[in-house]
């Protein structure tokens, strides 16, 4: 049914998209001001569908709609958006204008080009947290490679144009092999072609679960070779570096922030639930990537003396963490990973934008040149060093708790006893434990970069360093040392969400909850199943029956209490034994 | 039997011909308006060839559905198809000859006949589109060859007379094109005598009484289960031989030399129109042998189907991988034209599927409707290269050329962008619905193989595509390439066309689909079994 809200979504795309005609047919000057107002009216958009959004159903979709689109073929585009999705569509309209107005001086020719691509980069990043519907979702998530192609390979700094090229290539080569997964799934939901086709993620995934494990072990690889490298996960990554160092800060933070995190959320909206015993099945080989890329990310850090890339691979590291505990396939980790998607968004986000405005004033980001920055530029360390430490996962700052979270679902996951005698599909202590390590080398990188750039002798970069297009950005005496004021408009609102979501999470993760149990839900089922099969039913008193079915959850409105969550998939296993 | 004289009268065949007659009729006329002394008179050649391409366009709606056919729905559709991206080639193709002859006619009065090639030209161009009509027509080995040649003889002489003052280049690619056709044709030929010997009838299909090559094959594997080995390599020469009209390996050779040796404007002309007439003639030979093989009755013969299965994957692997290495813009699309064709016989593999299932499954409307994109997204790419050029005569062809188009030329050059990034299947352009659909059909028939084949194919593609979309968009362009519009309006309004319909056909995608859907349900041969059944009933 059609209702006034149930299209906030449609309106929340339909806006940028206007806004970057308007911006491309419009002089120059006012670029800036109408990718502003756009950014800010999406913005208020999505307040509103967070204000009516229905916190305590977060597993049920809300704003959804349908309209069919090619009926004939089954596509629809129909959306809606559950707790997981609406925190990463308040994420995505949040940076948006700290993006545009973190450009403001950086970007100072073709400006009109600059800020409609910005601007319509908006609508297919939204598409995706909106999409219900498995083509229309494939739609947004390919096209988001233009805009960001062409604000890497048009603004970016040298080696903008491999950066870009290797971006496209790297994406699109994967996500086609996606959809032929997806497709395939969709072929087995018609039941070997006898009915009507359907893009229905819903149906979908319901029919996907129906798959023997080797159809399944199929899928999860195609899907996988898509989705990871978005993330991007370890040996896929090799794009990210390079592309978020010669992107424009905007760039970087919108690549960073929202356009990871399409790929952590298409796994957790599409592998998941899609093919659950194929997760179980891998769950420990993917975590082992996750731990490779974790170590590997951190020790290339180490090295780093561009900050650039190292904030860069820091999130190759960031992200191995995201996944792991995505992986443990327990509440603990699922929401963990939920809340590392938006932790990650705003610190890092948050990182780039201070590197940004550092670039701005001298044109490096060579460690070598700059040193004991904090002596001429107090306002900038400190937040230099507030969203480092957010990054590093410094207790009561927001990067502690999703880290923590994940580890924590990542070792109690071995302790649930799925695949009891070191199968594959176990995380347990010993992942948690090697991915920890992974925790000291991000502590030991980053505060290396911190002590070196901010504090220390003072070093300041000399002269007009030629680091490529130096045309794009302004006159370094344009700028006041220290942070301006818009500057400080900028870093505020994210040091802001750093804290809160550090310091009382538990609201944040209530909302979460029935969503993410939702998600895990199916994998859970298939882990027992499996379970069950492969070893003989343990002597323990029956009737510790607990509900884990989605269902039951949503109606309780909030996900099982997290603390006893080990004990009570005991139980279940323990109840299934004897029935 | 009867060899020339098939067996319905002459004029009950007729009624299936009124597009062709009124395209004939118009070639016949242009062909005298061509020769008027009068510039006004002469000029008129255009405008009565779109208007006889709509009219027969038209007239292909109002078609009767012929009783036999083994793919009775699929004439209105490819007529109609040849009608609306004929229209865009018409203007596309405005100013390819006379160009020198006319401007010298404004310093001295003398029109002589003889040199001026107008009226000729846009009569092959005609006689071309008329022999696709007839392609689709076809119910006979013989009027399907005579056709096929209708559509290429008349192509031969179009490359050679293309570029004015462009050197040898075009005589080179005319004789080029002229001789490998003729082995092309030469085999496909050999391939229909084969299926003669073999049954003993050149008609594709029976008519009630007389019983066709896919009643007499359906005998034969009804009563041996396969078919017989003359016949097996008739069908197989026949396919290897239209694979010259289609550009697919192993016949593709000569592709880039002529596309590039042409006129853009011809060369987008040969991209689509022998392509389009290559895949109408697979259908109708494949569906003589029909789709109801293999273990779940759905596929061709395994022979058949290895063979395309490997011509396909070779083909657009071929394509795509030489497109890589090209500098010359007009290269990269003949190369990018071959791994298309390529794609398309993923359809053809595919088959129609199972009969009443859902529409998504069934690869000949797959291709249909891809042929029916890439002829819009392939025609707009040329039509750009073909609007602009370095001095007069001298069309652009060089990716240094494309550079800082969308600034200098934004309409072309937003063209350009928006096609190519059709042809590269970035959703959501039409380019994108097309490979879904082949996607959908393939995965259906459980030829995933080939799908990843096809998949990891595009993002080779892509590669290249982006550097099609790049230079114009991205780059700067240097002071002084000295880059000018072409004096033909038309064919700026015929690329502008073509990139508006790769947008605007989208929400019409889904009718589309229905229609090529419709116009590829086959129909099984009547067998002496099934008629006997019928007669009982």
């Amino acid at each position: 049914m059609t209702t006034l809200t149930s299209l906030f979504p449609l309106l929340a795309m339909a806006l940028p998209i206007l806004g970057a005609l308007l911006i491309a047919s419009r002089p120059a000057e006012r670029a800036h001001r109408t990718a502003m107002g756009v950014s800010i009216g999406v913005l208020i958009i999505v307040f509103a569908m967070m204000s009516r959004f229905d916190w305590d159903h977060g597993a049920t979709y809300q704003f959804a709609n349908s309209f069919a689109v090619l009926p004939e073929m089954g596509i629809h585009l129909s959306y809606g958006v559950d707790a997981v999705a609406m925190w990463l569509v308040i994420l995505t309209a949040i940076l948006q204008p700290l993006c545009v107005l973190g450009s403001k001086t950086a970007i100072t020719e073709n400006q009109r080009a600059f800020y409609a691509w910005l601007t319509v980069l908006q609508a297919p990043m939204l598409g995706v947290f909106f999409a219900r519907d498995l083509v229309f979702f494939y739609t947004c998530f390919e096209f988001t490679l233009v805009p960001m192609y062409v604000l890497i390979a048009l603004f970016g700094s040298t080696n903008r144009k491999k950066a870009a090229t290797k971006f496209f290539l790297y994406t699109f080569t994967g996500s086609i092999i996606a959809l032929a997964g997806l497709i395939y799934v969709a072929f087995i939901a018609t039941k070997n072609g006898a009915v009507a086709w359907n893009f229905d993620i819903d149906t979908l995934a319901a029919a996907a679960r129906g798959m023997t494990l080797s159809e399944q072990s199929w899928v999860l690889f195609a899907l996988m070779c898509g989705f990871a490298v978005k993330v991007p996960l370890f040996p896929v990554h090799t794009w990210l570096p390079l592309a978020h160092t010669e992107a424009p800060t905007a760039g970087s933070v919108v690549l960073a922030g929202v356009l990871l995190k399409l790929g952590t959320y298409a796994i957790y909206r599409f592998v998941l639930p899609f093919v659950p015993m194929a997760v179980v099945e891998y769950a420990g080989v993917i975590a082992t990537i996750c731990i490779v890329g974790i170590l590997y990310g951190g020790l290339i850090c180490w090295v780093q003396r561009d900050v650039k890339k190292l904030v860069a691979y820091s999130s190759v590291a960031h992200l191995g963490f995201c996944m792991l505990g995505m992986f443990a396939l327990n509440m603990m980790g699922g929401v963990g990973s939920v809340l590392y998607m938006i932790n990650h968004g705003l610190s890092t986000g948050a990182l780039f934008l201070c590197i940004g405005m550092i670039y701005e004033r001298y044109h490096t980001r060579s460690m070598q040149e700059m040193e004991g920055l904090a002596k001429v530029m107090p306002v900038w360390a400190f937040f230099m060093v507030f969203f480092t430490m957010a990054s590093v996962g410094l207790p009561g700052l927001n990067g502690f708790v999703s880290e923590f979270m994940c580890l924590l679902g990542a070792f109690q996951s071995g302790a649930i006893g799925i695949g009891k005698g070191g199968t594959l599909g176990t995380l347990g202590p010993w992942y948690a434990a090697v991915a920890g390590a992974g925790m000291i080398v991000a502590a030991v990188y980053l505060l290396y970069m911190v002590g070196k750039v901010v504090f220390g002798p003072l070093r300041e970069p000399g002269g007009h360093k030629d680091h490529g297009r130096d045309a794009h950005a302004t006159d370094p005496s344009a700028l006041p040392r220290d942070l301006t004021r818009r500057e400080i408009g900028i870093l505020i609102p994210l040091a802001l969400g750093c804290i809160i979501l550090g310091v009382i999470p538990t609201p944040f993760i209530k909302t979460l909850e029935p969503s993410v149990a939702a998600a895990i839900s199916h994998a859970q089922t298939a882990a027992k199943d499996m379970l069950t099969a492969e070893t003989p039913a343990p002597l323990q008193p029956a009737g510790l029956v607990v509900p884990t079915s989605p269902e039951r959850s949503e109606r309780n409105g909030a996900g099982p209490p997290l603390t006893s969550f080990g004990a009570r998939m005991n139980g279940l296993k323990i109840a299934e034994a004897h029935p | 039997m009867n060899l020339f004289l098939a067996s319905l009268p002459i004029v009950e065949k007729l009624r299936y011909l009124g597009p062709e007659i009124i395209l004939f009729a118009a070639t016949v006329i242009v062909m005298v308006v061509g020769l008027s002394p009068k510039r006004e008179v002469r000029r008129m050649c255009a405008g009565i060839s779109i208007v006889a391409l709509i009219l027969a366009g038209i007239l292909a709606t109002m078609l009767p559905t012929p009783p036999h056919s083994l793919l009775p729905h699929l004439m209105p559709f490819v007529k109609m198809l040849v009608a609306a991206v004929g229209v865009l080639l018409v203007l596309l193709l405005s100013g390819t000859v006379d160009r020198d002859y006319e401007a010298s006619l404004n310093r001295s009065n003398t029109f002589d006949a003889i040199r001026s090639t107008r009226g000729e030209f846009y009569a092959f161009i005609l006689f071309s589109l008329t022999g696709l009509m007839l392609c689709a027509s076809a119910d006979d080995l013989i009027w399907l060859f005579l056709a096929l040649e209708l559509v290429s003889l008349p192509t031969y002489v179009m490359v050679s007379i293309s570029t004015t003052g462009g050197g040898t280049r075009s005589q080179e690619a005319g004789i080029k094109y002229f001789f490998l056709g003729a082995l092309g044709a030469a085999f496909f030929l050999y391939g229909f005598a084969m299926l003669y010997g073999a049954t003993g009838t050149t008609l594709l299909f029976g008519d009630g009484v007389t019983p066709g090559i896919a009643e007499v094959f359906a005998e034969q594997i009804a009563k041996d289960g396969s078919l017989g080995g003359i016949a097996m390599i008739g069908l197989v020469m026949s396919i290897v031989g239209i694979c010259f009209k289609i550009a697919a390996v192993p016949m593709h050779f000569y592709t880039a030399d002529v596309y590039e040796g042409a006129a853009s404007s011809v060369s987008a002309f040969l991209a689509f129109v022998p392509k389009a007439a290559g895949f109408i003639s697979l259908m109708l030979l494949l569906s003589v042998v029909g789709w109801g093989f293999g273990a779940d009755h759905a596929s061709l013969p395994d022979a058949l189907r290895v063979l395309l299965w490997v011509i396909a994957a070779m083909t657009m692997t071929v394509g795509n991988v030489l497109a890589l290495l090209q500098t010359n813009v007009k290269r990269v699309l003949a190369y990018s034209s071959i791994a298309h064709s390529g794609y398309m016989l993923v359809g053809l593999v595919a088959g129609p599927g199972a009969p009443g299932g859902p529409l998504s499954q069934n690869g000949l409307a797959a291709t249909l409707f891809y042929l029916l994109c890439y002829g819009f997204m392939n025609l707009g790419t040329f039509a750009v290269l073909s609007c602009l050029e370095r001095k007069p005569g001298e069309e652009i062809e060089t990716f240094d050329d494309l550079r800082g188009l969308c600034r200098s030329f934004p309409v072309l050059g937003w063209c350009m962008v928006i096609c190519s990034l059709s042809l590269l299947g970035l959703p959501p352009l039409l380019g994108f619905a097309g490979k879904f659909y082949l996607f959908t059909s393939a995965i259906s028939a459980g030829e995933m193989t080939l799908v990843i084949v096809m998949g990891l194919n595009s993002a080779i593609a892509a590669f290249y595509y982006l550097r099609l979309a790049g230079a114009p968009l991205l780059e700067q362009s240097s002071e002084d390439a000295g880059i000018q519009g072409c004096p033909y309006k038309s064919r700026g309004f015929a690329a502008a066309l073509s990139a508006a319909s790769v947008i605007a056909l989208l929400p019409f995608a889904g009718r589309l689909v229905s229609a090529s859907n419709k116009a590829t349900e086959v129909k099984p041969p009547r067998t002496v079994a099934s008629v006997e059944a019928d007669d009982a009933k």
